[in-house]
């Protein structure tokens, strides 16, 4: 097989007391892509996103990621190998500064993080390669703002930097465009574009203007199993694809 | 010079003055409570876990501190170690439990073992149950200070209620307190950046705990006594009043908290039960009128002033 996945799940399933949420879907992202998952409301797109980072337990199915079967691991762990996802609503911390989100993301690799004894000083040089993270972002000038005071599409992009510090293989975006204005939509877009040049992105989008744009692969998903993948051009020929989402075939 | 230094000066200046200005024993009883509120605070301002069991650390570290001291005649600062180390103890099994739920189940789990602990220290011999333990000998100090004198004594409690506090001041500032706010502030987040939060949560804990435990032992000392006062739940219902009075999630908050509490239950003695009502009433027009509490609507003030030249 000369196709590299960094991750492939099999049969993942996820149930709700007899409610398939997640049926059978068999996902393969291939490495150094950007890979969209799209499809209707209740698709089932943010439970898969849940499975794969263990926020769920897959009622059946397994998950690897570099060839490695990561069903059994617990959330934190799959982190730490490198799968970082971001949140459907804005996930920042909101009371600490832009400087501090990006830190706590860089702070774990110093092993102090127990350290209760410790300064927080000591963290602070860690504030060079976080002012670069913010710098790549554009939030330079933000660096001591409380984030709870930033703009929503400013929260966007510094939970963008945050999961970069991880440097993450994958990295998972849960509708990292969602509820933005037009001219932050396209520079989101841009960012990740750019941050994915040496990493794999798997994303849930809605916005098909980002989605064609920028996106390698495509899985449509419905009411939890795979409808259609492809290129963007293939999947928005298809007509079961046009069905889902116009509710007719005329397209 | 930040407004954390000037807070330390200040507050170093009152310790220093207070007992020639006030009854010694009330000013102690204030440092003691205001050492559990500040234990207490540490696990709800800065990680968001509300207990509502920690009077079992502060009442179980006072029957441990008084047999060590009184059963055992070992001297005092051993039966604040043993107090200690054993409320640490009482907080790892608490904390083992009641992590792995959240909110009001959390608060519940902690409730009931904390109930569970009421219990045995009515049912224990050495507790003497009811009447509690009485006339424990404060002792001398490395075997050298006579705690007995009350100004010594004093002068022990500032010193162990100043090193309980930094210990605090420092976590809450530390590698380990970013990460605890991190988990407050959003969970799931701090999860999804690789942290294990049920370890962080357990050392919050764990730590609350044997400084609450650290307060009570020094509570038996200053009173010679140790009783089921400090383990019922009222106690645990007066750590909340305390830190939500002064200023959940500030760093002095708490000990204002605890100053006004204590104070108005002294001074308002005369008042007989009604003192209950006073302070129940003061509670819910500081919960529904300023909600940071003290400190915290003082330091917006101070922040909004700055911002306004």
């Amino acid at each position: 097989m000369s196709t590299d996945y960094i991750l492939q799940t099999r049969d993942l399933t996820k149930e709700f007391k007899g409610f398939v949420a997640v049926d059978k879907v068999n996902l393969q992202v291939q490495r150094g892509t950007i890979h969209a998952l799209i499809g209707p409301n209740g698709a089932g797109k943010t439970t898969v996103f849940n499975l794969l980072t263990k926020f769920l337990t897959p009622t059946r199915g397994t998950i690897r990621f570099n060839g490695i079967d990561i069903t059994p691991e617990k959330s934190a762990q799959i982190a730490r190998r490198g799968v970082v996802r971001s949140f459907q609503i804005s996930a920042v911390f909101p009371h600490l500064s832009v400087l501090e989100n990006v830190r706590v993301a860089l702070q774990r690799k110093l092993g102090t993080s127990f350290h209760f004894w410790r300064s927080a000083r000591s963290l602070d040089v860690l504030n060079g390669r976080a002012m670069e993270l913010l710098e790549a972002v554009d939030l330079q000038s933000f660096a001591d703002t409380i984030t709870v005071e930033l703009p929503y599409g400013r929260k966007r992009a510094l939970e963008i930097a945050t999961t970069l510090a991880l440097e993450p293989e994958l990295m998972l975006l849960d509708e990292p465009t969602q509820g933005m204005g037009h001219e932050d939509v396209g520079r989101v877009a841009d960012l990740i574009k750019r941050v994915a040049a040496n990493r794999t992105v798997l994303m849930v989008e809605h916005n098909l203007g980002v989605v064609s744009h920028i996106c390698d692969t495509i899985t449509v998903l419905q009411r939890g199993a795979v409808l259609a993948e492809g290129t963007y051009a293939v999947v928005s020929a298809d007509p079961r694809v046009l069905e889902a989402y116009m509710g007719t075939a005329h397209g | 010079m930040n407004g954390k230094h000037i807070g330390w000066i200040v507050l170093l200046l009152l310790g220093l003055v207070a007992p020639f200005l006030v009854y010694p024993v009330l000013v102690m009883k204030i440092l003691c409570f205001a050492l559990f509120a500040c234990a207490f605070n540490l696990l709800l301002g800065y990680t968001g876990l509300l207990s509502f069991g920690h009077s079992a650390f502060l009442g179980s570290a006072g029957y441990l501190c008084g047999y060590t001291v009184q059963g055992l005649g070992l001297s005092p600062e051993l039966g604040l170690l043993a107090g200690t180390a054993g409320a640490a103890a009482l907080g790892f099994i608490f904390g083992s439990l009641a992590i792995r739920r959240a909110g009001i189940y959390f608060a519940m789990i902690t409730l009931a073992l904390a109930q569970l602990v009421y219990f045995l220290a009515l049912q224990f011999p050495f507790t003497g149950g009811e009447d509690g333990m009485q006339g424990i000998p404060r002792g001398h100090l490395f075997g050298l200070i006579d705690l007995s004198d009350t100004m010594n004594m004093y002068f022990f409690v500032l010193a162990v209620f100043l090193f309980g506090f930094w210990v605090i001041d420092r976590a809450i500032d530390s590698p380990f307190g970013q990460v605890l706010k991190a988990i407050r502030e959003n969970e799931a987040r701090a999860i999804s950046l690789g942290y294990d939060v049920d370890r962080y949560k357990l050392l919050a804990f764990v730590l609350s705990a044997a400084l609450a435990g650290l307060a009570g032992a020094t509570k038996t000392l200053v009173f010679q006594l140790a009783s089921l006062t400090d383990v019922h739940w009222h106690m645990s219902g007066e750590v909340v009043l305390m830190t939500l009075l002064g200023g959940v999630g500030t760093v002095f908050g708490p000990i204002v908290g605890a100053t006004i509490v204590v104070s108005l239950q002294n001074y308002g003695a005369e008042l007989g039960q009604w003192v209950t009502v006073l302070t129940g009433t003061i509670f819910v027009v500081c919960v529904l009128a300023f909600r940071r509490g003290v400190v915290g609507e003082v330091a917006l003030l101070i922040k909004r002033s700055g911002i306004r030249p």
